[in-house]
């Protein structure tokens, strides 16, 4: 393994993210405000609890899944399109470098990128909400998979996209649908039974739902299955970029 | 000398069917500037894009001091600095930190003191904190150096280093490269200027529709270059050339009906006329002269032809 490849890919990514680290701190912490102010005052008002949480506690993990999930697509998806769409891209392909290093790298940091914004999330929440975990391994574990899955995905998507529109067509039109529907602000059981079974064919329900029994020790799905999930999905996305490693598909003429 | 880069056979099929590359065959040596002279669209970049690993090869075989560029890829690369032929750079980024990754991606251990002389040498550690964005494009193509340099290639491909740069600049980056052969680097560059050639390479190799037409010391090339030959058609039918005309070393053309005299057209005196004097006086009556280029004037001739209009169009 070509160590210091990785962490040169990994520092000159994170270089780009510190050098606008108030906004990359600063949006998170408004928006998670702003989430507090529309669910927990307005909605919260009106739906005092759900299964025992009061509503402010309830939303706080299916906002940091929300988010991470985004992020970490996102930024993976940017980091690995704008060198393609820049030309710089050469001087990976030319450098001594096998494709897991550069999975590694990149990924690597739109992962980290991801989950600084996961905790300051958590944080921004703990001022508005009394939070408890009940199962804080679990909770990191979770979260640490789900940034580093959906950041594949990403990574997988910036390869494929020929164009700006393409790099923003799947979060757009799978993504951002299945997360909203993924029972990020509420639970599945104050569904009707018919739509209840619908959701079941989300994934990110599945991520949501473990995320939040880490939280509070109940989960609208059985926790294994959460972990299957995700174990599941990070298998699929690492088999498709062995793919992509393999052909070279979309990287090299 | 021992080659460095041996190039054998190399054929490059793009994926829309087009072959850009038809059977290269190249060995490079050690420590010399090559250059690789052919116009739009022959194939240069497809080759070092191809040596580089940036295209796959679809046939032959390539290695770099030694190791396989497939199967000892990592050995092979590890020795090539490549400076592409667009300015392929991050707006934002700046000139350190660019620089920087180049060494790292290269699995080189950080050495600031390496990269403060490498951009000293290229006249950039004054901008070394700016954004590309801020630079000209001169500047801009000593960047790419630079982050080429960074990790020590000992071949290094220069991919039209001069293209859209003014006159000023141009002999800027020839002095450029004389250092770093200096400095025991092994330089390819392409371009579709002779003159270009002239100035920097050693050898020199022609290449053209995917094929290398030929590998010439320039000194060599630059010699034929200039030749010509004049055909002086008789009405007589001569068994020999006469002796009166020895001093002009002459060849007996077909069927004895003429006389061919090589000559060097940047000499200062051709001696044509000298010759066609004599060849009167010597009691023979011309029935027709014709020039002609040799062979190779030909094909730089072409060549020169090929790459005018895109030039025109730049
Ligand atoms: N990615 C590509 N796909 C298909 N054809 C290509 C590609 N890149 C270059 N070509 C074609 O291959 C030929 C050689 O191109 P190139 O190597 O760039 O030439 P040069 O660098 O000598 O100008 C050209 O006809 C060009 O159109
Ligand atoms: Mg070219």
């Amino acid at each position: 393994m070509n160590w210091t490849a990785i962490a040169a890919i990994y520092r000159y990514e994170m270089a780009r993210f510190f050098r606008t680290l108030a906004q990359s701190f600063l949006s998170p912490v408004i928006s998670t405000s702003l989430y507090f102010v529309v669910f927990g005052a307005a909605i919260g008002s009106r739906i005092q609890e759900v299964e025992g949480v009061p509503y402010g506690a309830f939303i706080v993990p299916g906002l940091i899944m929300l988010t991470v999930m985004t992020q970490g697509m996102t930024n993976a998806s940017f980091g690995i399109y704008f060198p393609k769409f820049m030309g710089t891209i050469y001087e990976i392909l030319s450098a001594p470098v096998n494709f897991l290093e550069i999975v590694i790298g990149y990924v690597g940091a739109a992962a980290t990128k991801a989950l600084f914004i996961g905790v300051v999330i958590l944080a921004t929440s703990a001022l508005f909400v009394d939070l408890t975990i009940a199962h804080p391994l679990a909770m990191v574990l979770f979260l640490v998979l789900t940034c580093v899955s959906f950041a594949l995905m990403g990574f997988i998507i910036g390869i494929w996209a020929r164009s700006f529109e393409q790099l923003q067509l799947i979060p757009l039109l799978v993504v951002t649908p299945l997360v909203f529907l993924g029972g990020s602000f509420y639970s599945i059981s104050m569904l009707p039974p018919f739509w209840q079974t619908v959701t079941l064919f989300n994934p990110v329900v599945y991520l949501i739902s473990g995320f939040r029994w880490a939280f509070f020790d109940q989960a609208d799905v059985p926790v294994g299955l959460s972990l299957l999930a995700i174990a599941g999905f990070t298998a699929l996305c690492l088999a498709i970029v062995g793919w992509i490693f393999r052909t070279g598909w979309r990287l090299r003429d | 000398m021992t080659s460095i880069l041996s190039i054998k056979d190399l054929r490059k099929t793009y994926d829309g069917g087009f072959e850009a590359l038809r059977g290269a065959t190249l060995d490079i040596r050690e420590g010399e500037i090559l250059a690789l002279l052919g116009p739009n669209g022959a194939g240069k970049t497809t080759l070092i894009s191809t040596v580089c690993g940036i295209t796959k090869l679809t046939s032959g075989t390539v290695t770099v001091g030694g190791f396989d560029i497939q199967s000892e890829y990592r050995a092979a690369r590890g020795l090539i600095g490549l400076v592409p032929q667009e300015l392929t750079l991050e707006p934002f980024e700046t000139v350190f930190n660019t620089v920087r990754l180049s060494r790292g991606l290269f699995g080189k251990r950080r050495n600031d003191a390496l990269l403060e002389e490498v951009l000293k040498k290229l006249s950039l550690w004054d901008k070394r904190n700016a954004q590309i964005r801020e630079l000209s494009g001169g500047m801009k193509r000593r960047v790419l150096i630079a982050k080429a340099l960074s990790h020590e290639p000992r071949v290094l491909f220069l991919d039209e280093p001069t293209a859209g740069v003014d006159v000023e600049l141009r002999k800027d980056m020839w002095e450029v490269v004389a250092d770093l052969r200096d400095s025991g680097v092994t330089v390819i560059l392409t371009t579709h200027y002779i003159e270009e050639a002239e100035a920097m390479a050693d050898r020199i190799a022609v290449i053209a529709k995917g094929e290398i037409l030929l590998v010439e010391d320039k000194d060599h090339l630059m010699q034929q270059m200039g030749q010509k030959e004049l055909e002086v058609q008789l009405t007589d039918t001569l068994a020999a050339v006469p002796e009166a005309l020895d001093s002009y070393d002459l060849r007996l053309g077909e069927g004895g009906k003429s006389l061919i005299y090589t000559y060097d057209t940047r000499a200062e005196r051709t001696g044509i006329t000298a010759l066609l004097n004599d060849v009167a006086a010597a009691g023979l009556t011309l029935a027709d002269v014709q020039t002609r280029q040799s062979s190779l004037e030909d094909i730089f001739v072409t060549l020169v032809n090929d790459a005018r209009p895109q030039e025109a169009a730049q």
